[in-house]
């Protein structure tokens, strides 16, 4: 049997995954896969009401159940001072409701059986009695003075407000508003979202009655900040809880925060004395889990008559759901979205964003969005074609007229980002030469000459991502640097420990291949440890794609000390000085005498035999760091989307998609274009089918697949893929990440491309997602709100 | 009630609750962890197995409902330690990231190449249709179903390339 593992590859390039050889056999570990002696099962009761107090809660049924263990509720918990948990943007956040329901499918109480169909059986045996309060589902309520208070919980907290944050100088702003010939204003919607992994939440949580260690099994993009959250929810001692996140079944930015079951299964855990498996279902994940944007934003552009971009405004209401649960760096409650600026050379830029409570799940950063870059690349790109629009330009060109030039970098954007390299109108015009642009604005033409509805939309975006330098950057206190191992054994062979966990990014391949790159031995050679906080270096995970930016950076350092160290082996083997060495490929070789040297396998063993070191050289062959970052990463791209639609229906046929990427340098090309894909397919499920709404009850209206649509095979096109390559100047090995890159980029290009057909109508604008009811509405004058099922 | 599978060819005999889903059946009681769950509705098929050589969504049946038949899931492809073409297509091309969704596209894809040797792009889309990844964008996953097609032609395959990307 040949697999890829045993063909040659040592560093950089197109190479097969080492995961996929367990994966594609059906032999990958899952959480749900795991199976523990006595393990018992949990499951949740849920709040059928957006918003209620309870009065009571009777569980006698339910436990007289003859397969369960134990029914826990909030007032179980209260008593362990465990009712409430802290969230990652220091908040608070139920574990199980004591006082009163905040969302709909807000978790009640927690029953443990013997099986799974008993523990959903028991469930349904538990009687509560609500009493229902009046709902605020629509953000823009929010702050109404008559609007109930939804955290009465809080002290001092008279209504739902939860934060006002701006960034960029207002004054300097409203100037260049006053002063310019065109100024345009435009209401964009991003709608709630959900990442559906296919994979939903659990855990697996194991209290060790004699040695008190917990280990959980967790879908977690973040283990160690689980760890040590997990330790200050439960007052465990942090060396004596091991998490576990084992296989992931997609993340997105999903499986960042902690949710109530995983607390509950280590409760369970506790409370039983067995190991607790508690798993979701979809309509429980879709319900409770962390959403994604849910920004109501007001954008104003200002630009000469001739296209020259001037300035950006923007007021943003942001819905936060029940609780503050966003994951985001703490200094920034709006995330990055003051990258709103986008890849303009502007003169100036202000925003505001104030943040409110709703009765409906917590999250908000979540799905791929780099913490708010894509709400802030929606919003520029949509205003960049509402200005288009407006002046009757072509949207490319106005473009290509505004963009930030290559002599400017590093360029500092006026809210405060310092880009780090970049070359914007060589990626565009790729894109638009891929695409054939003039060719298809020239079908265009003749096609609404016919009445046929053609669009072609553009989009540029740029990235702030791997984050972050930790002076800055922290997540409830922890700094966002990174931690890496190395260790090369006796013979050569190579762990490496990282702190980033894939959820299908295909970690143990990449850092495999960029210890590979720095130090010679072959990719097959070189194991990968992640995912477990008892065998890996501390480290804030996998999200914001900061893995290659952070943790590569930490992983090509370490092996570089690794190097640094053989130099040093190597020179006693050959009785030289460290200084008459040079590297080359795999191995430390004399200067003008490439015949005497010793490749990496030689020095491991050496570094580990009775050979004699200099002073002060400890033996063996490993080392550790911490990778601060200096600043983040700027990846960009050009994307162009080609669209038809059906002027009976509204129904969008994506018909081209062409998306040219530059993330830097790219480890394994194959595996960057898979990212891509992924977020591509993203970007048209959320502009023409994602949303989750409300009716005005708070009543969820996408708990399932069946309403929450998602993109199949058949809505995709087949992606047409380019590069440029830009390295980061300041990333060791000049990568900048990708992994969210498409998700950030694509939406816009979608739905600029659906306006783009639908112009004729007199629409400049229409928000997400582009339903063919949405499509149909706009183009007869009678847009809709396509948040809330309000007619 | 007492069901009897034939699993991959062998029998498991089990006794279970008339209302286990056979997904639950292969999973909880034959202990085979390849077939997936991911949904409520029957619209992912991460669950997909074959029932008498037809491709099902094996959380839309109940074990009961196989009792007598024969049941092939992704644990089932290798032969003799040699991995079906569609496995390798899949390795080859990049057909899978997290690998959730992956055991149930990897029967669909056998059952359509049995089926249909030679299939074209859209006939492919077509046939994983009722099946969501939500990682790889679905090219890969055509890309890989067309490789182990070409390898079953006796196409000369031997390491995927990826198609040219264009670099300026
Ligand atoms: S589990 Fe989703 S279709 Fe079977
Ligand atoms: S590979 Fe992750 S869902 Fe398909």
């Amino acid at each position: 049997m040949t697999t890829v593992e045993e063909r040659p590859h040592t560093g950089f390039g197109r190479t097969l995954r080492k995961e996929d050889v367990r994966l594609v056999r059906g032999k990958g570990n899952y959480v749900d896969d795991v199976r523990l002696p006595g393990m018992l099962h949990g499951a949740l009761l849920r709040s059928p009401y957006a918003h209620a107090k309870i009065n009571s809660i009777d569980t006698s049924a339910a436990e007289a159940h003859p397969k369960v263990l134990a029914v826990i509720t909030g007032e179980t918990l209260k008593g362990l001072g465990l009712a409430w948990m802290p969230t990652l943007s220091y908040d608070v956040q139920a574990v199980l409701a004591t006082d009163k329901v905040r969302y709909q499918g807000q978790e009640v109480a927690f029953v443990i059986a013997e099986d799974h169909y008993s523990a959903r059986d028991a469930v349904e045996l538990i009687e509560v009695d609500y009493e229902p309060l009046p709902v605020v589902a629509d953000a823009k309520k929010a702050m109404d003075a008559d609007a109930p208070v939804i955290r009465d919980d809080k002290e001092g907290q008279t209504n739902n407000h939860i934060f006002d944050w701006e960034s960029g100088d207002q004054a300097e702003t409203d100037a260049v508003f006053a002063n310019a010939e065109v100024v345009v204003a435009e209401d964009i919607l991003y709608p709630r979202v959900h990442p559906a992994p296919l994979e939903t939440c659990g855990s697996v949580a194991d209290m060790d009655p004699v040695t008190g260690k917990l280990t959980l099994y967790t879908t977690s993009q973040a283990p160690h900040a689980h760890r040590t959250v997990y330790a200050l929810v439960a007052g465990l001692p942090e060396h004596k809880i091991r998490v576990i996140a084992p296989d992931i079944g997609g993340g997105f930015g999903n499986k960042v925060g902690i949710y109530p079951g995983y607390v509950m299964s280590i409760v369970g855990s506790i409370v039983t004395g067995k190991p607790v498996k508690w798993v979701e279902d979809r309509a429980e994940h879709l319900m409770s889990t962390a959403f994604a944007r849910d920004y109501h934003m007001r954008g104003e552009i200002a630009a000469t008559k001739d296209g020259k971009i001037l300035g950006l405004r923007v007021k943003v209401l942001a819905d936060h759901g029940a609780f503050n649960a966003t994951a985001q760096p703490t200094k920034f409650p709006a995330g990055f979205f003051h990258v709103f600026t986008g890849s303009y050379d502007l003169q100036a830029a202000h925003c505001t964003v104030t943040g409110v409570y709703t009765n409906k799940a917590p999250g908000g950063v979540a799905y791929a969005c780099s913490f708010r870059i894509t709400e802030a690349v929606y919003l520029v790109e949509r205003m960049v074609d509402v200005l288009a629009y407006e002046l009757k330009a072509d949207p490319a060109e106005l473009r290509m007229k505004n963009l930030i030039q290559p002599e400017q970098f590093p360029y500092t954007t006026k809210t405060g980002w310092e880009y780090d390299s970049g070359d914007y109108p060589k990626a565009l015009q790729l894109a638009m030469d891929m695409a054939g642009y003039d060719e298809l604005r020239k079908e265009q033409a003749e096609k609404r000459e016919r009445g046929e509805l053609m669009g072609i939309g553009v989009a540029f975006f740029t990235e702030a991502v791997g984050a972050g330098p930790r002076k800055h950057m922290d997540i409830l206190g922890l700094g966002m640097a990174d931690g890496a191992e190395l260790r090369i054994h006796p013979t050569g062979k190579a762990v490496l420990r990282i702190s980033v966990k894939t959820q299908g990014q295909g970690h143990e391949t990449t850092f495999a291949q960029i210890v590979g790159n720095e130090l010679g031995l072959p990719t097959a050679d070189i194991d990968v440890v992640h995912g477990d906080t008892d065998q890996t270096p501390f480290g804030l995970g996998t999200y914001g794609s900061r893995s290659t930016p952070v943790s590569g950076a930490a992983t090509a350092l370490v092996a570089r000390k690794i190097r640094d160290k053989a130099r040093i082996v190597a020179s006693a083997m050959l009785e030289v000085s460290p200084d008459d060495l040079e590297w080359e490929g795999n191995r430390w070789q004399v200067k003008g005498d490439p015949e005497q040297g010793k490749t990496i396998q030689e020095i491991a063993m050496a570094a580990h035999s009775s050979l004699e070191l200099p002073e002060g050289v400890e033996g063996h062959l490993d080392a550790t760091t911490v990778y601060n970052p200096p600043n983040l990463t700027y990846p960009f791209g050009a994307y162009i989307c080609v669209v038809d639609v059906d002027k009976g229906t509204g129904g969008v046929k994506v018909r081209r998609f062409i998306a040219v990427d530059d993330c830097g340098v790219r480890i394994n090309p194959m595996i960057v274009e898979g990212q891509v894909h992924g977020g591509l397919a993203d970007g048209v499920g959320m502009a023409l089918m994602q949303v989750i709404a409300f009716d005005e009850e708070g009543n969820h209206l996408g708990a399932s697949f069946m309403d929450y649509l998602l993109p199949t095979s058949l809505e995709c096109p087949s992606w047409e893929l380019g590069e440029t390559v830009t390295p980061s100047p300041h990333h060791p090995i000049g990568a900048k990440g990708v992994g969210e890159s498409a998700t950030v980029g694509s939406p816009c290009a979608v739905v600029n491309a659906v306006l783009d057909a639908i112009k004729p109508y007199g629409v400049r604008h229409a928000d997400m997602p582009l339903t063919p009811a949405a499509v149909w509405g706009a183009m007869n004058g009678r847009p809709i709100r396509t948040d809330l099922a309000i007619p | 009630m007492e069901v009897t599978i034939n699993l991959n060819g062998t029998p498991e005999t089990h006794e279970v609750e008339p209302r286990l889903l056979l997904v639950h059946f292969i999973r909880e009681k034959a202990g085979l962890r390849g077939t997936h769950w991911g949904c409520d509705t029957s619209n992912c098929g991460t669950c997909v197995v074959w029932l008498d050589g037809k491709p099902v969504k094996s959380c839309t049946v109940l074990a009961a409902m196989a009792d007598g038949r024969s049941v092939r899931t992704v644990e089932g492809l290798e032969q003799g330690g040699q991995l079906d073409p569609v496995q390798e297509g899949f390795m080859e091309c990049h057909g899978l990231q997290c690998g959730f969704c992956t055991p149930g596209m990897l029967m669909t894809a056998r059952a359509l190449l049995d089926d249909n040797p030679d299939p074209t792009e859209t006939e492919i889309r077509e046939a994983i249709s009722g099946q969501l990844c939500r990682c790889t964008g679905y090219e890969n996953i055509v890309r890989s179903v067309r490789w182990a097609a070409e390898k079953e032609q006796g196409g000369p395959v031997t390491e995927s390339e990826t198609p040219a990307e264009v670099t300026a």
